[in-house]
C-alpha cells in the first residue's frame, strides 16, 4: 500500500540521517545565499563579491556579509582589497574585516598569500566550521558564501551544517562548464538546498575597437541548461575587461563603475 | 599487481594549477595528442572526480570500461585509437550524475585508478587534476610516488 511505502521510506530516511550533522543556523544571520558552480574559473568569486555589494547598494539598511569558503584558493581578500589577520573579540571569535560596508571572512586572512593549503577533507571541514561559527558576524540580513569549485567536502559540510536559503549557480556557456554546472545543481538537489537560478557569465566579448561581438565560450548554453533543469536565468554577464581589472585591483565593478554595462 | 600495471609506463606528468578554469584539461588533452603525433605511446588519467572533462573533450563520453585479467581496460581514443584514457566519467550511469564524495572515498578510487588500470606500455602518462590542492592531489602523488614521476606542469592565466 502506498501509505505503508511512504511510512517505510520516512523511517529509512530518519535512520540514515542519524549519522549526519544537525543543521544549526549561524547566530545573527538571517539568510544565507551560496554562490557555486561545480566548474572552476567561471567567475564564482567575482559574482559573489558583486552580489554582496549589490545587495548592500540596493538597500542601505541591510547588513551583508561575505564568506570565502574556498579554502584552497581564496580570492576574496584580493577582490575586496582586504589584508591582515582578523582580531579576536573578548569571546574569542574572529572579527570579520570590513570594506565597502561588507563584513568579510576568508582563509586568505589566516595564511600568507603564497602559502598553499594542502589539506585532506577532514582538516578542511574543521576549517570551514571555524569560518562559519567562530566569527563574530553580528546581525546580518544576508550572508553570501563563495564556494570552491567541485562537489566535495566543503560543499557537503556547508550544506549539512547550516540552513541555506538558496544557491546561485554560475557558469559560462561552454559545454564542459555546463556539464559541471549540471552536476552542481544535482548536488544541491541531493542535499535539499533550493537553487535560485543560474548566472551566465562570460557570455559575450565585445571588441573595444570595432565593437564586434564574439561569443567566445558559445552562446545560450546556460539558457538551454536552465530550461532543462527548470531554473531561472538570474543574470547574463559579458566578458568585459573592466570586470577583471577592477577585481584584480580590489575595487569590484559594482562599487567602482555602478553605471557601466558591466 | 600494484607495481605491475604501471611498470610499463616510462614517464608520468602531472598537470595542475591551483586555480580552476585555467585550461588544465584542455592542455592535458592537447599535450597528449601532440605527444602521440610525435610518435610516443600516451595515456591520460583524469583524476578530476567532481568534474571529469576529458571524455567530453575527446568525444568518448558514452564509452564503457571493461575488465581484463590485470584490471580495468582504459578507453582508447584519438584518430588511431592509440591514446589510453581513464576517467570517472566512464563509470557514471549518466554523464550528468554528480559525484558528491568526501575525501576518503575519493582517495580509494584514485588508488584504484593508479593500481588497477591496465595501462600497458606507455612512454608518457599525463595526469589531469582538479582545481585546488586537496585530497585528489595528495592521494595521486602518494599513489604515484613509487613510480617514475617525471614532474608537474603548472597552468595559469595572466589574471
Amino acid at each position: 500500500s502506498s501509505s505503508g511505502d511512504e511510512a517505510l521510506r520516512e523511517k529509512r530516511a530518519r535512520i540514515l540521517s542519524r549519522g549526519l550533522p544537525k543543521q544549526k543556523p549561524i547566530e545573527g544571520v538571517k539568510q544565507v545565499v551560496v554562490v557555486a558552480s561545480g566548474k572552476g574559473g567561471v567567475g564564482k568569486s567575482t559574482t559573489a563579491v558583486n552580489i554582496a555589494l549589490a545587495l548592500a547598494a540596493n538597500d542601505s539598511a541591510k547588513e551583508v556579509g561575505l564568506l570565502d569558503a574556498d579554502i584552497y584558493g581564496p580570492s576574496i581578500p584580493k577582490m575586496m582589497n582586504l589584508k591582515g589577520n582578523p582580531e579576536l573579540t573578548p569571546k574569542n571569535l574572529m572579527r570579520p574585516l570590513k570594506n565597502y560596508g561588507i563584513a568579510c571572512m576568508s582563509m586568505g586572512f589566516l595564511i600568507e598569500e603564497t602559502a598553499p593549503v594542502v589539506w585532506r577533507g577532514l582538516m578542511v571541514m574543521s576549517a570551514v566550521e571555524k569560518l562559519l561559527r567562530q566569527v563574530d558576524w553580528g546581525h546580518l540580513d544576508y550572508l553570501v558564501i563563495d564556494m570552491p569549485p567541485g562537489t566535495g567536502d566543503v560543499q557537503l559540510s556547508i550544506s549539512q551544517n547550516i540552513p541555506i536559503a538558496g544557491a546561485v549557480i554560475v557558469s559560462t556557456p561552454q559545454d564542459v562548464a555546463l556539464l559541471d554546472a549540471h552536476k552542481g545543481a544535482e548536488m544541491f538537489r541531493k542535499v535539499h538546498v533550493p537553487v535560485l537560478g543560474l548566472v551566465q557569465n562570460m557570455s559575450v566579448f565585445q571588441c573595444p575597437k570595432c565593437k564586434h561581438e564574439t561569443h567566445i565560450f558559445g552562446s545560450d548554453g546556460v539558457k538551454d541548461l536552465a530550461k532543462t533543469l527548470g531554473l531561472d536565468i538570474l543574470g547574463d554577464v559579458p566578458l568585459h575587461i573592466n570586470i577583471r581589472e577592477t577585481c584584480d585591483s580590489g575595487q569590484p565593478v559594482v562599487v567602482s563603475q555602478p553605471q557601466s554595462d558591466a | 599487481a600494484e607495481r605491475a600495471n604501471l611498470a610499463g609506463v616510462r614517464h608520468i606528468v602531472l598537470v595542475l594549477s591551483g586555480k580552476g578554469g585555467v585550461g588544465k584539461s584542455t592542455l592535458s588533452t592537447e599535450l597528449a595528442l601532440a605527444l602521440r603525433h610525435a610518435g610516443k605511446r600516451v595515456g591520460i588519467l583524469d583524476v578530476d572526480l567532481c568534474g571529469p572533462s576529458i571524455p567530453r573533450m575527446l568525444r568518448v563520453q558514452d564509452s564503457a570500461v571493461h575488465q581484463c585479467d590485470s584490471g580495468w581496460v582504459p578507453v582508447f581514443v584519438g584518430q588511431d585509437k592509440a591514446i589510453a584514457l581513464m576517467s570517472i566519467g566512464f563509470l557514471l550511469e549518466r554523464p550528468d550524475d554528480a559525484v558528491v564524495w568526501r575525501g576518503p572515498k575519493k582517495n580509494a578510487l584514485i588508488k584504484q585508478f593508479v593500481s588497477d588500470v591496465a595501462w600497458g606500455e606507455l612512454d608518457f602518462l599525463i595526469v589531469d587534476t582538479p582545481p585546488g590542492t586537496s585530497d585528489e592531489h595528495i592521494s595521486t602523488v602518494e599513489a604515484l610516488r613509487p613510480h617514475q614521476l617525471l614532474g608537474a606542469v603548472l597552468v595559469t592565466t595572466p589574471q
